[in-house]
């Protein structure tokens, strides 16, 4: 009875916020800033110090907003990178105790391959410099030059940072795409085939890919737009992972011959629930950061629009999976929180705020059956990242052209094709890759290793050595 | 001697430990155990999927008394431990041959 009620208050809740009509907050955002950046007397005025006098005459006026823009880029690039350590503790959560060592050396591996592959490789293949056509570039080696300037030089008021902060923000970036693969391959996959599959996923295939769109490439042309890649990243990785998962198979004693689901429970919820709250947290860097300013007024509204996004996405996936599968499941509450989060970021500075919540909301009712979908036809995946991230990015996608403000003029069937080549690219490279990877060396462990557990089996160490696991 | 053998709710160790402190019992030997009887399990739910626990935790209390408080020692158990619902556990009295205090060599009741 006390269940029903609240029930009905949250529904109540839910709706009411919803119905809730809020003027769209950003225009003239850009002349904004020009004018802040080119009306001398709008900057307040220097105090009396011979350094500071002296950067001025060196860097002009503008020198107050592009030193803001640029310590903000690098401020998002940490709360990017502060995601993996929100992935690894997610994924490592929703696993099982014996398998907690090797969740976390992917995650650790990653960071590291795509910073350094991105160096040598990523940075100059995704921003090649296209004119609306092109479709791959090759990539090279980042240097010393033209990466420095602390005035507008590097890219204006749009790109307002020097090419370091450019790099490093997106190469935190890059590793994000193979971490969502780490999550749904987990507890049975082959390390050394990992982290030779996600290197050329990240390596290759994410920077060609991220060139469609914001290198100028050929989707940018169309007018394709994914703010801060709820395609290019999310739904990317996602569909990288369902190649993996389908070529790689379940987990072995999950879905049993009778039909039945024996669901293999994630070792720790604490570790889990933490892992999401800094996902979100991160993702303030990943879509604020995305402004590539520190434009005031979008920077701010991209904040609102990710929060609530996340906030709807929660409470909705709180609402379906209570009523869907009867219990109000924490981790399908984790999942429509991600999911929000990866619905809004295609759109997180174009969309009006309603249309925010509406995506949230809609992602996390998305997400749930999803998870129940992917399952019910044997579709492994530990932590739900096909859903949040393949299936959800999708729609973020399209919801940009659905809940557009007025005169943005995004076109729904662009967005389409936009979303599909992205999904399509990553799910047919990932099968072809992967599959050379299954044929010539395997990608999965024994069945004895992994009942046994990847972490005494691929490492030769144990995640808890003085507690024995349950289901060892 | 007997050997009094309990099988407990989790929860209810530390007022079955008062109520055999109270009648002078002054040793136990304590062990988490899983099992089950009549209780069964119940189900429980991850993302959707249904399935069963079989086996719940209880908890196992030794205690090696002179047989003629072995009585008293399973009235006082079995007072302290009931809730009277379904899965309060089972006593079992077990004779003992002989028993030994490693420290003194001691033997029989004198060693308990």
């Amino acid at each position: 009875m006390k269940l029903r009620l609240l029930k009905l208050l949250m529904l109540a809740l839910g709706i009411a916020a919803c119905g809730f009509s809020v003027a769209s907050a950003q225009d003239e955002i850009i002349e904004a800033v020009a004018e802040a950046v080119s009306a001398p007397d709008a900057m307040p005025g220097p105090p009396a110090d011979e350094d500071y006098l002296a950067l001025v005459e060196t860097h002009g006026v503008t020198f107050d907003f592009f030193t803001i823009s640029n310590l903000w880029t690098l401020i998002a690039a940490g709360l990017v990178f502060l995601m993996h350590l929100g992935f690894a503790t997610l994924e490592s959560g929703m696993a099982q105790a014996k398998n907690t060592v090797n969740v976390l050396f992917k995650n650790v591996f990653i960071i590291c391959m795509g910073i350094l592959t991105y160096l040598v490789w990523g940075f100059n293949a995704m921003y090649p410099g296209f004119d609306g056509s092109g479709f791959f570039a090759v990539g090279s080696p980042v240097t010393m030059a033209d990466y420095g300037g602390t005035d507008f030089s590097y890219g204006g008021t749009g790109l307002c940072m020097t090419g370091w902060a450019d790099f490093i923000f997106q190469a935190m970036f890059a590793a994000t795409a193979a971490t969502i693969v780490s999550g749904a391959v987990a507890e049975r996959i082959k390390l050394s085939s990992f982290m030779i599959f996600s290197t050329l996923l990240v390596m290759f295939a994410y920077p060609m890919a991220g060139s469609w769109k914001w290198g100028a490439g050929w989707l940018d042309g169309m007018g394709f737009y994914d703010f801060a890649g709820s395609s290019i990243v999310h739904a990317f990785g996602g569909f990288a992972a369902l190649a993996c998962v389908l070529l790689l198979g379940p987990r072995k004693g999950k879905y049993l011959d009778n039909g039945k689901i024996k669901p293999i429970l994630g070792h720790s919820m604490p570790l889990a629930t933490i892992g999401v709250f800094l996902l979100f947290l991160g993702w303030f860097g990943f879509n604020g950061g995305s402004v590539l300013s520190a434009d005031p007024e979008l920077v701010s509204f991209v904040f609102v629009t990710t929060a609530v996004a996340a906030a709807a996405g929660g409470l909705a996936s709180i609402f379906v999976s209570w009523i869907a599968i009867k219990k109000p499941d924490l981790t399908m509450a984790l999942n429509g929180i991600l999911a929000g989060l990866v619905g809004i970021t295609a759109g997180a500075d174009s969309v009006t705020l309603l249309g925010s919540v509406i995506i949230g909301f809609i992602a996390g009712i998305i997400v749930v059956f999803a998870i129940l979908f992917f399952d019910k036809v044997k579709i492994d995946d530990p932590v739900g990242a096909i859903s949040v991230h393949g299936i959800c990015g999708i729609w973020g996608t399209l919801a940009v052209a659905i809940f557009q403000q007025e005169g943005s003029g995004f076109s729904f069937v662009t967005q389409l094709i936009g979303t599909l080549s992205y999904s399509a690219f990553a799910f047919i490279f990932s099968i072809i890759i992967f599959g050379i990877i299954k044929v010539t060396m395997g990608v999965r462990v024994s069945e004895d290793e992994e009942a046994e557990g990847l972490d005494v089996g691929e490492h030769g160490q144990e995640a808890y050595p003085y507690f024995q696991p349950d289901t060892k | 001697m007997k050997l009094v053998k309990a099988i407990i709710k989790p929860f209810k160790l530390e007022e079955v430990k008062e109520a055999l402190s109270e009648i002078g019992i002054e040793g136990m030997t304590v062990t988490e155990v899983k099992g089950f009887g009549r209780q069964k399990g119940h189900t429980e739910i991850y993302r959707g999927s249904e399935y069963t626990v079989d086996f719940l935790p209880k908890v196992m209390v030794d205690i090696a008394v002179p047989s003629d408080i072995a009585e008293k020692t399973v009235e006082t158990i079995a007072k302290a431990a009931k809730t009277g619902k379904i899965g309060d556990g089972k006593i079992f009295v077990i004779p003992i041959e002989e028993a030994v205090r490693i420290r003194t060599d001691e033997k029989g009741e004198g060693s308990l």
